[in-house]
């Protein structure tokens, strides 16, 4: 949570893309916005582009046929006109012309002869596009040509056509004859077309948009509904299932995701299943193993008893058969725990102790191993260690360690280091035995794992000991690591967190023997300088740790 | 055999209940030894008869049985009798022992044991507590009781209330030290003989049918008082009128 405003600040760039990523829907709407405006004004423009060249070709057209009718009246009236009585021709013009505008309104008449311009309407003769002039001059045909109008009054110029012809007066001359057709009533027409289009477009993009937007719901809620099954069914509710309406592909979607949970159910069901059989059978063997063992041990410990009566091979024989009875035991009760474990049957039952109280406990039930095999325990504890445990498999995991510990010190001294900090309690055993290749670290937790085969084994031990302290470690949520090195001894590292369910993040211990990386802390005579060590698992902040925390809580 | 209550030249009897032949034999064997007179039982639904007809001074029950189960048995005798019952269980981790606990059982003994082991309890649940010397007094206050040392009796308004040996020696532990906390564990010791630390389940079930004689209101219990964390202390005696 902490993260988010950071990112707003430094990555603000990356927001809407990441908005944009988020929502279906909102992508969906947004393309469709985004596209249907596209389409619709390229629609628009094409509509509007064909809609105007066909106005304006059928004005052409009409104005064309128009003009040349225009003009052949005119060029008739000029044919019968009687010049012989020395009419003035301009007289006569300016008639035409006035006849023109009077008899039709479509147009302007501008008529230029050598001398004059005779114009009936308001429009300009300048209005007549200067190429337009040059073609007519040139030639008898009736010529059209575009061009803006510009009037006499103070009326803004209007886009127009102008068609021009020449007329021939018998005798006198030829006079050009220009027609100007406004376009006024055509580009109202268009203008009203294009808020039509416009006003359309706008309406289709939004009505699209909301469709888009209903559809993409549409979509998206069974989608969504099938996403909250899926996390549903992760999270254990086997028995929810999606509702199924009608025939199509998301109804087909939910019978599917039904089918699969149903089908999940019934897996998980049978490995339910099995694991109870499983535990029924380790619980049966366990009582049907032990009511015999049960006759056999007290037989055996009558004979042991009784043994100083016998013969030496019988008496010898009643000894060996005691002690691999004892071995036995052990074993067969630590293959019980195993697959207690692997049954899923394990359950920590959790109150808050000290673990140096534990420790201490263990440390003195096996006082009396570690004389035996000439080994000093020192504790080293740091401040009180409370953590919530099952103190039950704690003891067994440290008993398992110093066991361990005990049997490959060969005679050298034992420490055993408790610290911790605000989340976590570590507990570690290191030894200065035989200690193990770096590789090894974690095989020596793998079921029946011998770390030298060649070695004899001269003590217990039923090879179980480590792989059920890490089932252990586990189950609490807690951390088994190893470290060894041939002939510089282990040291095995406990972390548990203090409260039960949190998740470790670092253990108060390093997985390295602070006396290898500690200044000073070397205590081989063997050992020159400490060795840069790789500790073996990578979750440990070993070194740096150790070596600030040296003066506080050293080896003594 | 001279801790026992008996007078010292009586052995003490004791049934064990067992289906397995095997077993059963090697257990006579071994009691055998130890001066015990052991009487059998494989059946579950004669094991209350045979308590009946043998007047046993301890019972080794095993919790699986033909017929009876062990608990229900364990629940007839102790209708009846305050006898010791010694569950001898090969689950440890199920709810079987707590269900037998519950059914009146005072100790366990988890399979595969000792023999050393069973006969150590077996002397410990017969053999009485020690009447103590720094104790003079006959007669303890406890809450609004007179427990007499002697007579092995606990009264409440001068009138009698039934305990079993092992309730009474529990409740006497509490009584003698008026001011001192329990642990679980010192419990363990003092009223079970085990010197490690063992199963706590056996003092929590056992309190919980202590307070179910003793107590007023056993779900406010003002004589076994429990003090959290720790363990369990006398609760404050009270003037009798």
């Amino acid at each position: 949570m902490v993260s988010i405003p950071r990112v707003l600040k430094s990555r603000w760039w990356r927001f809407p893309i990441t908005w944009w990523w988020r929502s279906l829907p909102l992508r969906v709407v947004l393309t469709v916005f985004l596209a249907s405006v596209l389409v619709l004004v390229l629609g628009g423009f094409l509509l509007m582009q064909q809609a105007t060249l066909g106005v304006i070709d059928g004005k052409k057209e009409t104005a064309k046929n128009e003009a040349r009718q225009a003009v052949n009246t005119a060029q008739q009236q000029l044919n019968a006109a009687d010049l012989t009585g020395g009419v003035n021709v301009d007289k006569l013009l300016l008639d035409l012309a006035i006849g023109f505008a009077n008899r039709a309104e479509q147009y302007e008449v501008i008529i230029i002869t050598p001398d004059q311009t005779i114009t009936a309407g308001n429009a300009v003769a300048s209005s007549i596009p200067p190429s337009l002039r040059k073609q007519v001059e040139q030639s008898y045909d009736l010529l059209m040509s575009p061009t803006r109008i510009t009037y006499r009054d103070m009326r803004p110029t209007v886009p127009g056509l102008a068609a021009g012809a020449t007329l021939t007066l018998p005798l006198t001359g030829q006079y050009q004859i220009y027609l100007m057709f406004p376009l006024t009533q055509e580009l109202k027409t268009l203008a009203v077309l294009r808020t039509a289009v416009v006003t359309t477009g706008a309406i289709l993009v939004i009505l699209l948009t909301f469709i888009a937007a209903l559809v993409s719901r549409q979509v998206v809620t069974p989608v969504r509904a099938a996403r909250r099954a899926a996390e549903s069914l992760a999270s254990g509710n086997l028995r929810d299932r999606l509702k199924v309406r009608g025939k199509d592909d998301l109804a087909r979607l939910a019978i599917s995701m039904n089918y699969m949970a149903s089908e999940l159910e019934k897996q998980i069901n049978t490995l339910e299943e099995l694991s109870a059989v499983q535990q029924r059978f380790v619980s049966d063997v366990s009582h049907e193993l032990r009511t015999p063992l049960t006759t056999v041990r007290m037989a055996s410990e009558v004979l042991y008893e009784a043994r100083e009566d016998f013969d030496p091979v019988a008496a010898r024989s009643a000894e060996l058969l005691q002690k691999e009875l004892d071995r036995f035991e052990a074993l067969l009760s630590d293959l019980l725990e195993i697959s207690r474990f692997d049954a899923g049957a394990a359950q920590l039952i959790v109150e808050e102790v000290d673990l140096r109280d534990l420790v201490y406990r263990v440390v003195e039930a096996n006082a009396s191993l570690a004389e035996t095999n000439n080994t000093e325990i020192t504790v080293h504890e740091g401040g009180e260690a409370k953590a919530e445990v099952d103190s039950r498999r704690i003891e067994r995991i440290l008993r398992n360690l110093l066991v361990n510990a005990i049997e490959h010190s060969e005679g050298h001294p034992i420490d055993v280091l408790i610290e911790s900090d605000d989340a976590a309690v570590a507990i570690a055993v290191r030894d200065h035995g035989v200690g193990f290749e770096a590789s090894q670290a974690r095989q020596v937790f793998h079921r029946f794992w011998r770390g030298d085969s060649a070695r004899a084994r001269t003590v217990g031990g039923t090879g179980l000991g480590l792989a059920i302290a890490m089932e252990d470690a586990n189950l609490h949520g807690g951390w088994l690591t190893a470290w060894g090195r041939p002939a510089m001894g282990a040291q095995f590292r406990l972390t548990l967190p203090r409260k039960v369910g949190a998740i470790l993040e670092t253990s108060p211990l390093p997985l390295v023997p602070r006396d290898l990386v500690g200044p000073g802390g070397t205590r081989f005579d063997g050992l020159e300088a400490p060795a840069p060590l790789a500790p073996s698992s990578p979750a440990s902040p070993a070194p740096r740790r150790a070596a600030s925390m040296e003066t506080t809580v050293g080896p003594s | 055999m001279s801790e026992t209550t008996k007078s010292p030249g009586a052995r003490s009897r004791v049934l064990v209940v067992d289906d397995d032949a095997a077993l059963a034999e090697m257990l006579s064997i071994v009691l055998r030894n130890e001066g015990f007179e052991p009487i059998w039982c494989a059946h579950g639904d004669k094991a209350f008869s045979a308590f009946k007809e043998a007047k046993p001074d301890l019972v080794l029950l095993d919790l699986m049985l033909p017929g009876r189960d062990g608990v229900d048995v364990c629940r007839d005798i102790r209708a009846e009798s305050g006898v010791p019952i010694v569950m001898l269980t090969a689950k440890t981790d199920t709810i079987d022992v707590v269900e037998g606990l519950e059914a009146g059982a005072d100790d366990y003994v988890a399979k595969p044991f000792k023999a050393k082991e069973l006969v150590a309890r077996i002397k410990t649940r017969l053999r009485r507590m020690p009447v103590s010397e720094e104790v003079d007094v006959e007669t303890l206050r406890i809450g609004d009781l007179s427990i007499s040392v002697d007579g092995h009796s606990v009264k409440r308004d001068g009138v009698q209330i039934q305990l079993t040996p092992l309730e009474f020696d529990l409740l006497l532990a509490l009584a003698r030290r008026p001011w001192q906390v329990f642990s679980r564990e010192v419990l363990l010791e003092q009223v079970w003989g085990y010197r490690h630390a063992a199963d706590t389940r056996l003092v929590n079930v056992h309190v919980q049918r202590l307070r179910s004689k003793i107590e007023r209101d056993p779900e406010h219990p003002e004589i076994v008082v429990t003090v959290r964390g720790i363990g369990y202390k006398a609760g404050e005696t009270v003037q009798v009128r």
